[in-house]
């Protein structure tokens, strides 16, 4: 396949970024779309000149690290996956791909296409633990049986990456889906009842404070989810928010 | 320095019990006097760091991904052991401790995997208390299935995702410390060399990824939970970021480096499709449970297939080599990993693989897939003689045990798992080898410690599936936070560590030094080069099958591939910024030296156990024809090998290991 790439370059966060536009040919449809970005980063250093830098780990979908808004998808046009996940057969011979970061007041960029998500970070520390200390002598795990639809709604919530495709694909840069995941996994959980109160109110609290925008329920987040992370989480979460404000 | 392993006296299930009752503690008010730096943050590290910091501790956790919730832990699949015996099918601590020292074929220590087995049962309730959703029947109480190498169901499970719920438990842990100012975190980050102040590890050289600066961090003790490094062989089912250099740097400064041959090849990875490949997937272990392996019986056939003249569904039954059912009618499919991992080599090597370039063979769900459609329409009162029927109900349950594997695959080869037979292959998925530790998880270097998959202790020469999850957290949760204060109970009165003494000096120039060479190193091939080329070397040379003439071939190519490197390699760029080249070259250069290491091992030990197959060392008659043989009067020690300059310079010193409780047997899956 020959391809032409649009890539988004920035030397760093203080730096004024632009696209810039890179030719490859000798593709092929079984390489996966950061193999691709090899291919490319490689001619870029044997001809001298800086590869494209992004972010990336597990390469198999579940450490949350990649991050890329292709052609004004997040995680590119095919469902259910990361951009890790998603292969060059879903292109064709002669596209023209267009490469973001993910855009958000909330994730400045740190260079080219790699943002600083430590705002999701900082959410989690205001309250998505819950307050158990490590002793050895905690309750027997089946002490507590926990009907199984609600674990399993649990570990389905549980089961964001934290990659940030969801506040990449709001328009208004909501966090909405990524803080609600964590709320409604404790929501659910008798362990999570304790403090339920604090956590939503300071979780929320945060996700403001870090630049992040409302939500209009128009459900893109839910879309682009590589998890398929629900958004009933946000009304749980909505609920959640207005008992605790209630209570003070 | 003679090994002195400190294994604790006493009767075998009163050891740790005992070594707790009567090591040194420290107060709670001096705990705050005291510094821990904690490297990487997967289920070792983060448990560790979590539980430090509510000790009391001042702990500095370091990552080099861009939270700790990314670490490579997360990518654990199918579950993790315990023995709370739920099952009520006579599961028990001693049970758990048999298996994995058999599983491990007896190189691991005895007291280790016992204390292992003993805290096991504590790691479940601490992450149920901590909100880990872990599956769970319509009863409400806990799920379990069963893995291979054991004959109870002990595995504690969240679907495929066992693995990230377990670390996003311990990450919420280290929240709660981070928010409390008791961790302080440094994201982004790579470790570069640990200090050594007078005999002790007192502090660590790390670099700032973002912005290039090199950085010294004091702290009393040094904790590396720093994972394995299976990317030593280029292509492995780690991620691309998985390194060894934090364990290299610890080796050269003094910590002996154990077993670094015993390497775990998995049987059921996605084959390599083409030299873009960047990383291997896995497909776990668990579907070897309702998954056949084979082979075409005949060349012309696998040629047939190989150039797409031919599909496997075609092929008649009788056409067919259920290889490992023919081999090993007792155990079938569901033999260990390391002997499953051969039996598809020599297959493939023998010229019957199924796919383009011949390396792979057929995992197929056809027959369970029938076996189950009928029993659901046997249920449901439908035609079980309908086939087309049977097949759609066979499917629907095949989905519900093994959806989000399925998919996966079918994401990644492009074909239908559910229609055709999965190809699959052997790839390198996790070290047994790392570290020597003491039983108090402390290497060779005091006041340097070692846990999880970065140390040695305790999973002998082969691991058994769901088993790295319960070492990690072991150590991270209930061990080291223990033995950790009988060291630091000296240093209530030490003060904090002074980061401008001599050894900070010399170790930040040497890093420094190294960095300033790469850069300006003139050469004209990009460090991707020369990483395949190590892993070409380590596959072909010191992969699953290895052999006196390819080991000692293995140590001199190595050698000249890393004098190849400093003279060519091509890094773009400068320090002072974001240069993942420049990271990757820090890293490569430090496999390029473990390399040698590990063939130079794999070479002094001329038997085949575990995961180490020698070809001189197999059963030349009997019912055992063929298969490994292992050497228990000559090789029942642990390598423990020092630094001395160049790798194949290194050092041996024997740990002996004494079974006083297990009786050592050949293991056999006929």
């Amino acid at each position: 396949m020959k391809l032409t790439l649009k890539i988004w370059r920035q030397q760093n966060a203080q730096a004024k970024g632009q696209m810039v536009t890179y030719p490859i040919d000798g593709i092929d449809g079984d390489m996966s779309f950061l193999e691709m970005m090899d291919v490319l980063n490689n001619e870029l250093i044997q001809k001298g000149e800086d590869p494209v830098v992004f972010d990336h780990d597990c390469r198999e979908g579940i450490c949350g690290s990649c991050s890329m808004f292709i052609n004004g998808e997040a995680h590119g046009p095919d469902r259910l996956v990361t951009t890790c996940q998603l292969h060059m057969r879903k292109f064709n011979d002669g596209d023209t791909i267009t490469i973001e970061p993910w855009r958000a007041a909330g994730f400045p960029v740190i260079k080219d296409l790699m943002v600083d998500r430590s705002s999701f970070d900082r959410i989690q520390h205001a309250g998505g633990f819950i307050s158990i200390n490590t002793s050895g002598n905690t309750q027997d795990a089946n002490a507590i049986p926990i009907e199984k639809e609600d674990a399993d709604d649990a570990f389905a919530a549980a089961t964001c990456i934290g990659c940030g495709a969801c506040v990449a694909s709001c328009k208004n840069s909501s966090a909405m889906l990524f803080v609600s995941a964590k709320v409604s996994q404790f929501a659910l959980l008798p362990q999570g009842q304790v403090e339920a109160t604090d956590r939503v109110l300071n979780m929320v609290k945060q996700m403001d404070e870090e630049g992040f925008g409302n939500c209009t329920n128009t459900g893109a987040c839910e879309v682009e989810c590589p998890k398929g992370i629900s958004l009933e989480n946000i009304a749980r979460m909505n609920r959640e928010y207005l008992a605790a404000s209630l209570k003070g | 320095m003679a090994l002195d392993s400190k294994i604790p006296q006493g009767p075998l299930s009163e050891k740790w019990t005992n070594h707790k009752n009567t090591i040194d503690l420290v107060n709670p008010a001096n705990k705050r006097l005291i510094d821990v730096i904690v490297v990487g943050t997967g289920l070792a590290g983060g448990s560790a760091a979590a539980t430090l910091a509510e000790l009391g501790y001042n702990v500095k956790a370091f990552c080099f991904q861009d939270s700790p919730r990314r670490a490579h832990s997360i990518a654990a699949q199918g579950g993790i052991n315990a023995a709370k015996n739920y099952q009520g099918d006579g599961d028990s601590i001693y049970r758990l401790f048999y298996d994995t020292v058999k599983g491990g074929d007896y190189r691991s220590r005895e007291a280790n995997v016992y204390r292992l087995a003993e805290v096991s049962a504590n790691i479940i309730d601490q992450c149920v208390a901590q909100g880990v959703p872990f599956a769970r029947d319509y009863g409400g109480l806990l799920d379990n299935r069963s893995f291979g190498g054991v004959l109870v169901s002990r595995t504690f499970y969240a679907k495929g995702q066992t693995g990230q719920q377990l670390l996003l438990g311990a990450y919420s842990a280290m929240n709660r410390q981070i928010g409390r100012g008791k961790i302080k975190m440094y994201n982004r980050h790579e470790m570069l060399d640990v200090v050594v102040v007078d005999g002790k590890a007192r502090g660590i050289i790390a670099r700032n990824l973002v912005t290039g600066e090199i950085e010294r961090h004091s702290a009393h003790a040094v904790v590396l939970g720093t994972g394995g490094y299976g990317n030593v062989f280029y292509l492995s089912t780690n991620a691309m970021g998985s390194n060894v250099t934090a364990a290299w740097k610890a080796h050269k400064r003094g910590a002996y480096f154990a077993n670094p041959c015993f390497t775990q090849i998995h049987p059921t990875c996605i084959p390599v499709s083409g030299d873009h490949q960047s990383k291997l997937t896995l497909m776990s272990e668990s579907l070897r449970n309702d998954g056949r392996i084979w082979v075409p019986a005949k060349k012309e056939d696998a040629q047939a297939i190989r150039e797409g003249r031919l599909k496997p569904t075609q092929l008649k039954e009788e056409d067919r080599d259920y290889y490992l059912e023919r081999r090993y009618p007792a155990f079938g499919n569901l033999v260990p990993r390391d002997v499953a991992s051969r039996a598809a080599k020599e297959r493939c090597d023998a010229g019957f693989g199924v796919n383009k370039t011949g390396e792979a063979v057929y995992l197929d769900f056809a027959s369970a897939i029938e076996r189950y459609g009928k029993e659901q329409a046997y249920v449901k009162g439908l035609d079980a003689n309908d086939a087309a029927l049977v097949k759609k109900l066979g499917q629907e349950v095949v989905k519900t045990k093994y959806g989000n594997l399925f998919q996966m695959y079918e994401k990644i080869v492009d074909q239908n798992p559910y229609e055709t037979p999965m190809m699959i292959y052997p790839a390198v998925h996790y070290t047994m080898g790392g570290i020597w530790v003491d039983y108090n998880l402390q290497t060779t270097v005091p006041g340097l410690f070692a846990i999880g998959e970065a140390n040695f202790s305790d999973h002998g020469a082969n691991r058994l599936g769901a088993s790295a999850l319960m070492q990690g957290l072991a150590d991270g949760y209930f061990v080291l936070p223990y033995t950790i204060g009988d060291y630091l109970s000296d240093d209530i009165r030490t003060g904090p560590i002074a980061t401008d003494s001599k050894a900070f000096e010399e170790a930040e120039k040497n890093v420094r030094d190294q960095i300033a060479a790469l850069i300006n190193n003139n050469g004209s091939k990009p460090v991707d080069y020369f990483h395949k080329k190590l892993g070409k070397i380590m596959w072909n040379k010191c992969g699953m099958s290895r052999n006196a003439t390819d080991l000692t071939a293995a140590i001199d190519e190595i050698a000249a591939l890393r004098d190849e490197f400093y003279k060519e390699v091509r890094v773009p760029g400068t320090e002072n910024e974001f240069n993942e080249e420049l990271a990757k070259a820090l890293r490569v250069a430090d496999f390029l030296e473990l390399g040698e290491l590990f063939a130079k091992d794999a070479l002094t030990r001329n038997e085949s156990c575990g995961g180490h197959f020698r070809e001189e060392s197999v059963e030349e008659d009997g019912p055992q024809k063929g298969e490994a043989k292992r050497d228990d009067e000559n090789y029942t020690f642990v390598s423990a090998w020092e630094y001395a300059g160049a790798p194949k310079d290194a050092v041996l010193h024997k740990e002996e290991l004494e079974y006083e409780n297990i009786e050592l047997k050949q293991r056999s899956y006929k």
